[in-house]
């Protein structure tokens, strides 16, 4: 039995009045990815971005009922330490416009990491994780932005990763890279899985089917809100459905 | 037909182009040719002696204008640059109405203050520093009224220089844990540097050209300043006094001259200093 990292109790998000997202239960098990899927607009990316509360920053959203990390209220904690513990990685590569090594030393930083030599450790740690350190030792401290879409995207989750987090939340990593860079960023994934609990968010049905153990499909309502349809072990999702909806979206019937 | 449309209106540009140019050549040419003949190194080396034969150089000018500036940017930047990373990192993405209604009535004052006149800074700080404050016609006056005039153009090159960095950068700092102000501190104003810069300079700038508002808060003295208590003439109010007041009209356009000349190294360093930082953010 797998043990549970993230859990959401009849957890509803308002944009105002409007409700993007309507009770929510999901229990996200350690050491697993699970994947979110669904047609555009159906509130994955929204579902996602609760985990580390990104959603505070747009004007105007309210949620109700509860997210819980390690069985803890999300909203209840600190938001530095909550984004400490899960970090995240964008759909655009977005490294800072600063040296490769001062992009994986921000987050440590941050969090008083003041040692050069640590610095360095961590650095090299987050980088072989992330598969980029072979490919960019000897250039530490060249700019980022010189490097390619998808090592700036491995770049970016070495840039979470160096921060020790818990759970790695992931919008859309690949939809920017091409095929090549796509695969090694779904190779990476399954070699963090070991130490890190992970949430993506995709288009890409095969790549869903590719990559995770547990998939939700999330649809809107007559409402536009977003419902979890349907949740469990990838590959039942995809050859045993039970929800009529869930198998028209994954045969591509619609979305 | 459409071909003939085009090539004419394509001449009327580039003749209006040229037109542009040509004035701005020949009054910048016009002023150094005429003002350079009769530059001498005394010229920087004296100043003025008063009179109505307009003796001496432009020393004392020269040393009132670098206090001037030093002093106005000194209360300018940190207002202006402060206002302006307020009203975009803060104000922008603060969730209550109210700061909305704020921020929106504190752009409306800025656009507005931008447009007025400097003479009108000039009568509010006549009016507020020279009599209320009772700080008569010294150099506190003057860079506190200058102060006045180039806080709306800071805040709103600011302004402009941090809504060119991508949210995305902001977004990445916030979900690794950083503070507001660490995002904005380590990631935003980085890249949004060189903008700054050129506020601050074309504001540098300002106060150089100005003429008007320190008429009514510098007063005229040509002696050196010893105190902020002092007042002093700039370069700029020199050129004015010369002018009106004596017969060396040929000084006035050799100051006219320094002045120019200094204006246009002020805006090709702007250059130079954005164009270095932005190849070193890359």
């Amino acid at each position: 039995m797998d043990q549970i990292r993230l859990k959401t109790l009849d957890y509803s998000l308002f944009y105002g009045e409007f409700r993007a997202l309507n009770r929510i239960n999901l229990e996200i098990p350690s050491n697993r990815i699970t994947a979110f899927i669904g047609p555009s607009g159906c509130g994955k990316s929204t579902l996602l971005r609760s985990f580390n509360r990104m959603n505070e920053l747009i004007p105007g959203v309210r949620t109700e009922g509860s997210v819980q990390l390690d069985g803890g209220d999300i909203f209840r904690e600190d938001v530095v330490s909550l984004r400490k513990r899960v970090g995240m990685v964008f759909q655009k590569p977005n490294p800072f416009p600063k040296s490769i090594f001062d992009n994986v030393a921000y987050g440590p930083r941050i969090h008083g990491v003041r040692n050069r030599s640590r610095l360095a450790e961590i650095a090299e740690e987050s980088l072989s994780r992330a598969a980029l350190w072979d490919e960019v030792k000897d250039q530490l401290h060249k700019s980022a932005m010189a490097l390619s879409g998808g090592q700036q995207q491995r770049l970016c989750i070495a840039r979470a990763i160096a921060v020790k987090p818990e759970v790695i939340l992931m919008d859309e990593p690949a939809s920017a890279l091409d095929p090549v860079a796509t695969v090694k960023i779904e190779e990476l994934m399954n070699s963090l899985k070991k130490n890190y609990t992970i949430v993506i968010v995709t288009h890409n049905m095969q790549q869903a089917a590719r990559v995770s153990d547990f998939t939700a499909f999330l649809l809107t309502d007559e409402n536009r809100a977003g419902n979890v349809i349907e949740f469990g072990p990838t590959d039942r999702i995809f050859t045993s459905p039970t929800d009529r909806r869930t198998e028209d979206y994954i045969t591509g019937r619609f979305g | 037909m459409r071909k003939f449309t085009q090539s004419m209106f394509f001449s009327v540009f580039w003749l209006t182009g040229i037109a542009a140019v040509l004035v701005m050549l020949s009054v910048a040419g016009y002023v150094v040719v005429k003002g350079f003949s009769r530059i001498t190194p005394d010229f920087f080396t004296t100043s003025p002696r008063g009179g109505l034969s307009g003796e001496g150089g432009i020393l004392s000018t020269i040393i009132t204008t670098v206090y001037l500036v030093l002093l106005t940017l000194a209360v300018a930047t940190p207002l202006g640059v402060g206002a302006g990373i307020y009203l975009v990192e803060y104000a922008d993405q603060s969730r209550s109405p109210l700061a909305a209604r704020i921020t929106s009535a504190a752009r409306f004052g800025v656009e507005t203050l931008a447009g007025v006149p400097s003479i009108i800074f000039g009568l509010f700080g006549y009016a507020l520093f020279v009599t209320a404050l009772k700080l008569g016609f010294s150099l506190a006056s003057a860079s506190l009224a200058g102060a006045c005039l180039i806080i709306p153009v800071i805040i709103r090159t600011t302004e402009e220089a941090l809504k060119s960095v991508p949210d995305s950068y902001r977004e990445g700092s916030l979900a690794l844990g950083a503070s507001r102000w660490e995002t904005v501190w380590k990631v935003v104003l980085p890249p949004a540097f060189p903008g700054i810069t050129t506020g601050i300079v074309l504001g540098a700038g300002r106060i150089v050209s100005e003429t008007a508002i320190f008429f009514v808060t510098l007063g005229g003295s040509y002696r050196t300043p010893s105190s902020l208590m002092s007042g002093g003439r700039s370069m700029a109010l020199h050129v004015y006094y010369l002018a009106m007041e004596t017969r060396a009209f040929d000084k006035a356009m050799a100051t006219a001259a320094v002045l120019v000349v200094l204006v246009v190294v002020m805006n090709l360093s702007i250059n130079m200093i954005s164009r270095r930082i932005s190849r070193n953010a890359r």
